[in-house]
């Protein structure tokens, strides 16, 4: 079965909005993570401040992925729900802390208490999660009938937590690139030396999540993944490595962006690793993105969304962004 | 009753949903109610509106944050727990739920940034375009998912193609007649539950004889918009009666505690209705209007659920209770407001202890409405999830064991009740605080909040 035009579509969207979602919230989730590794209350009140304008616009393109999966992929939509119904479960309770706390914190008599700890937890808890679920992804579910047909615990493997540890890792680095930009001072020194420890601790957790790929948890589905490995895959992977060991060494460079931006790639390279190799299925090796595309008439309404709204929400998503961009000035200068 | 994954599924959905409707019920209103009031200070440069509007701004901000989150959890479960029915109907939920978060979510999260933090970093004007853009968003929001709702309870505008549900009229499932009914009447809903708290809020200073000037801004527009929607909103529920009449008879007779045909029927003032004996218990009825009050004829011909084979049966009790409170704080809200008006014409209403006292706990009332308004029209709904297509037992995620759902509904159950108990406590605490001035932002804290400074009044105070 060949995917229709429109099933490419979107395809691409959602690929596009799952790249936005794991920068975007990405950034703010290793904030929180980073923000649990600290006990300071002015570190802790930059950290927060310096994603608060923006993280609930970075959460809302997760409910973009997930509706928009619901809308042109609906049996994607259910497999992967019904396949990781407890994890999903526990992603959903750690953003219902994260989102919370920014609010609560500041209400009891003193800031923090129980909602900085539910941060921290809730946002280690989110990473991890969507880590072990694409490792979980990789291993291989067992679909019957267009539905899941293994337990609420299938997913749960050395892989896929190696991938879940490596995501909690991947993301506190960006957050950490992120501080880096946003808050001079102490607060830049000190996310600049975790840039450097959280790199290296990611290439250990990334190799020994290759190396119980191949030994311990090798599975049906791992095989076929390493069967399609080819040239483009060696270059993209190269390209992600070199992104990773860049983000270490940029941080001895004075221009504030360029680990942020080299660990983006790295998550850019990784994702086009990961989405070239499975391709054209959606679920590996079992739904392909025609088989699960909906019908062209839910398609065709759909392409509104894509053509008018989405560019619209690009345009003035970056301009709050700009808008924003302009604090650091402001607090460096009196400062702060 | 036996537990397996449907009936806990139900349940915990019944739970999430309940909770989160909570939220967008009151922040809907809140957010239209911001949005006028920073317009008026725009236009008129009064600084009581500043105060007022950073007041709400700050219960608004706890608001909205609760209902993003527990919306996620929503967003969730059609996939966690029904993923039979988003397998076979996302051709038709599944568009609505994407446009709703193409052009509602992304607009509200977007600009509530700015709105909650971005008063000192951008003009007047934009702040108050930002305003508007967040009261944009929940009104699509509300659009799009009564749509899909709608398609539930009456599904139109597809054919069934191999066992799949196709999409063929996509102007009918958005902008059928009865989404034209229920859309409205929810908008309605919400903003009378804003109109009803912030009137309870002024009554309540009032009453304590603290914040004047801006409890009586509160009273008046309170009480005032109210009066002007609680007609609309019930001739909007009225015609909500006769669509659930004409397309969903069992619903209907659910409602009206009907067990037999009759023509013309009675009207079933109050009972206990009893679905064992199939008849109702200590019923007050007066015979003979029942067909009047549904069709506006005197002898329509009334199904009663006798008509309907019983495992099409809805449970009786919850739809037949939940309309009859609903309607009634539709009338107290009416007796309020109405008063209200009056006494202010006469300019007595800040001098009548007695009415401020009942506007004071009137404040659920909104509440109460839109909750049992949702129970009315979704049990009454059963056993279909999708009525006439889908049986809810049929729509459940196959793989989940009763083991899954029962911890799942455990753990929603605990970290609802605790957060949701934190943040009704934080927001009377702010009611409770009452407006305080403008608020200025420190110098050089990025992204400060006002709650941050809501939250320590005291100490800013000292060090400004
Ligand atoms: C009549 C209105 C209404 C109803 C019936 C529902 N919602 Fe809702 N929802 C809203 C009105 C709303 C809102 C006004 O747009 C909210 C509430 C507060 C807020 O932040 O946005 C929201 C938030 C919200 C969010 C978070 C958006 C974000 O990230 O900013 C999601 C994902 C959902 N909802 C999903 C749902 C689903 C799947 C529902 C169906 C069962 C549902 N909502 C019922
Ligand atoms: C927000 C206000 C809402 C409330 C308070 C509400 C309430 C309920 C309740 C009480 C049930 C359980 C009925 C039963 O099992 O007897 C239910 C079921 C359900 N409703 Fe709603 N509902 C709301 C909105 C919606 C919307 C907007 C949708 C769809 C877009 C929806 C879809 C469903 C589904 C899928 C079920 C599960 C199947 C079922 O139990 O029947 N609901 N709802
Ligand atoms: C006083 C006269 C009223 C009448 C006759 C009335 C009638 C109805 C009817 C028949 C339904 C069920 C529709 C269905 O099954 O889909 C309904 C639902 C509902 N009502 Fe009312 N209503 C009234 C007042 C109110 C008030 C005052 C509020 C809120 C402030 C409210 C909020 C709701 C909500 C949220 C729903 C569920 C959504 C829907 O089904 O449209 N109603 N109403």
């Amino acid at each position: 079965m060949e995917a229709s035009t429109l099933a490419l579509v979107w395809a691409g969207v959602i690929a596009f909005s799952i790249l936005a979602y794991v920068i975007l919230d990405g950034f703010d989730l290793g904030v929180g993570i980073l923000f649990g590794t600290t006990r300071d209350k002015e570190m802790r009140h930059r950290m927060i401040g310096s994603i608060a304008p923006v993280w609930d616009g970075n959460e809302t393109w997760l409910v973009v992925v997930g509706a928009s999966l619901f809308a042109a992929f609906p049996a994607v939509y259910a497999v992967f729900l019904g396949a990781f119904y407890l994890p999903v479960l526990l992603m959903l309770i750690g953003l219902i802390f994260r989102g919370i706390a920014f609010e609560f914190r500041e209400q009891g008599d003193e800031p923090g208490g129980l909602w900085d700890v539910g941060f921290f937890l809730g946002s280690v808890v989110v990473a991890f999660v969507q880590g072990a679920a694409v490792g979980a992804l990789m291993r291989g579910l067992p679909v019957t009938d267009g539905q899941f047909s293994g337990t609420s615990l299938t997913w749960l493997h050395p892989f896929p937590v190696l991938t879940g540890v490596g995501l909690v890792i991947g993301y506190a680095l960006l957050g950490a690139g992120w501080l880096r930009i946003k808050c001079p001072g102490a607060l830049r020194i000190w996310a600049t030396e975790r840039i450097r420890w959280l790199g290296i601790a990611l290439f250990v957790v990334l190799g020994a999540a290759t190396v119980a790929a191949m030994t311990v948890d090798f599975s049906d589905g791992l095989r076929d993944t390493a069967a399609r490995f080819n040239a483009l895959h060696a270059v993209l992977l190269l390209i992600a490595v070199g992104a990773l060991a860049g983000a270490i060494y940029s941080t001895r460079a004075l221009r504030t962006w360029l680990p942020f931006a080299l660990t983006a790639l790295l998550f850019l390279a990784a994702f086009a690793t990961l989405g070239t190799m499975m391709w054209p299925y959606m679920i590996p090796y079992q739904l392909t993105v025609a088989e699960a595309a909906a019908p062209e008439a839910s398609l065709k309404f759909l392409v509104w969304a894509g053509v008018i709204a989405l560019p619209l929400i690009l345009a003035y998503t970056i301009a709050v962004y700009w808008i924003f961009a302009r604090d650091t000035e402001t607090s460096y200068h009196s400062g702060d | 009753m036996e537990f397996d994954p449907v009936i806990l599924s139900r349940l915990q959905f019944a739970f999430v949903v309940s909770f989160h409707i909570i939220f967008p019920a009151f922040t809907i209103g809140l957010a239209a109610w911001l949005s006028t009031i920073e317009g008026m200070r725009f236009f008129t440069g009064k600084p009581v509106y500043r105060r007022v509007f950073d007041f709400w701004l700050r219960i608004f901000a706890v608001s909205f944050a609760m209902g993003v989150v527990t919306g996620i959890v929503m967003a969730f479960q059609f996939g966690t727990n029904w993923s039979v029915l988003a397998e076979k109907t996302g051709s038709i939920q599944g568009p609505l739920l994407g446009y709703e978060s193409f052009t509602a979510f992304m607009l509200e999260a977007t600009f509530f940034g700015v709105m909650l933090v971005g008063r000192q970093r951008v003009s007047p004007g934009f702040y108050l375009f930002a305003c508007c853009m967040v009261t944009l968003g929940t009104m699509f929001s509300s659009f799009w998912i009564l749509a899909n709702n709608t398609w539930m309870q009456v599904p139109v505008g597809y054919e069934i193609v191999d066992g799949r549900i196709i999409p063929t009229d996509w102007k009918e499932i958005v902008l059928g007649s009865i989404m034209m009914i229920r859309w409205p009447h929810m908008l309605l809903g919400a903003f009378l539950t804003t109109a009803m708290c912030v009137a309870a809020t002024g009554a309540w200073y009032v009453l304590r004889n603290v914040h004047r000037e801006e409890a009586r801004v509160m009273l008046h527009w309170g009480l005032g918009l109210a009066a002007v929607l609680i007609p609309v909103q019930m001739f909007f529920g009225h015609l909500a009666g006769l669509y659930v009449y004409e397309h969903q008879p069992e619903k209907f007779a659910a409602i009206e505690a009907r067990w037999e045909d009759e023509t013309p029927g009675s009207e079933v003032w109050i009972a206990w209705p009893d679905r064992e004996q199939k008849r109702n218990l200590f019923a007050i009825q007066t015979p003979g209007i029942g067909s009047l009050i549904a069709t506006g004829s005197w002898d329509a011909p009334m199904k009663g659920l006798e008509s309907f084979p019983e495992e099409d049966w809805p449970p009786v009790v919850i739809p037949f209770f939940g309309f009859r409170i609903m309607v009634g704080m539709g009338l107290l809200m009416l007796g309020i407001s109405w008063l209200g008006n009056l006494l202010r014409l006469r300019g007595r209403l800040e001098s009548n202890r007695l009415f401020l006292w009942g506007t004071f706990l009137a404040f659920p009332s909104g509440f109460i409405a839109v909750l049992t308004g949702w129970y009315t029209a979704e049990v009454g709904r059963q056993p279909w999830v999708v009525y006439g297509l889908l049986r809810t037992s049929d729509a459940v995620t196959p793989s989940l064991t009763t083991g899954d759902v029962v911890i799942s509904l455990i753990l929603y159950i605990l970290v609802y009740f605790i957060f949701v108990s934190f943040g009704i406590w934080y927001i009377y605490k702010l009611l409770r605080a009452g407006p305080m001035g403008p608020v200025q932002p420190v110098d050089g804290a990025p992204g400060a909040r006002p709650l941050a400074f809501a939250g320590d009044a005291d100490r800013r105070q000292g060090r400004d």
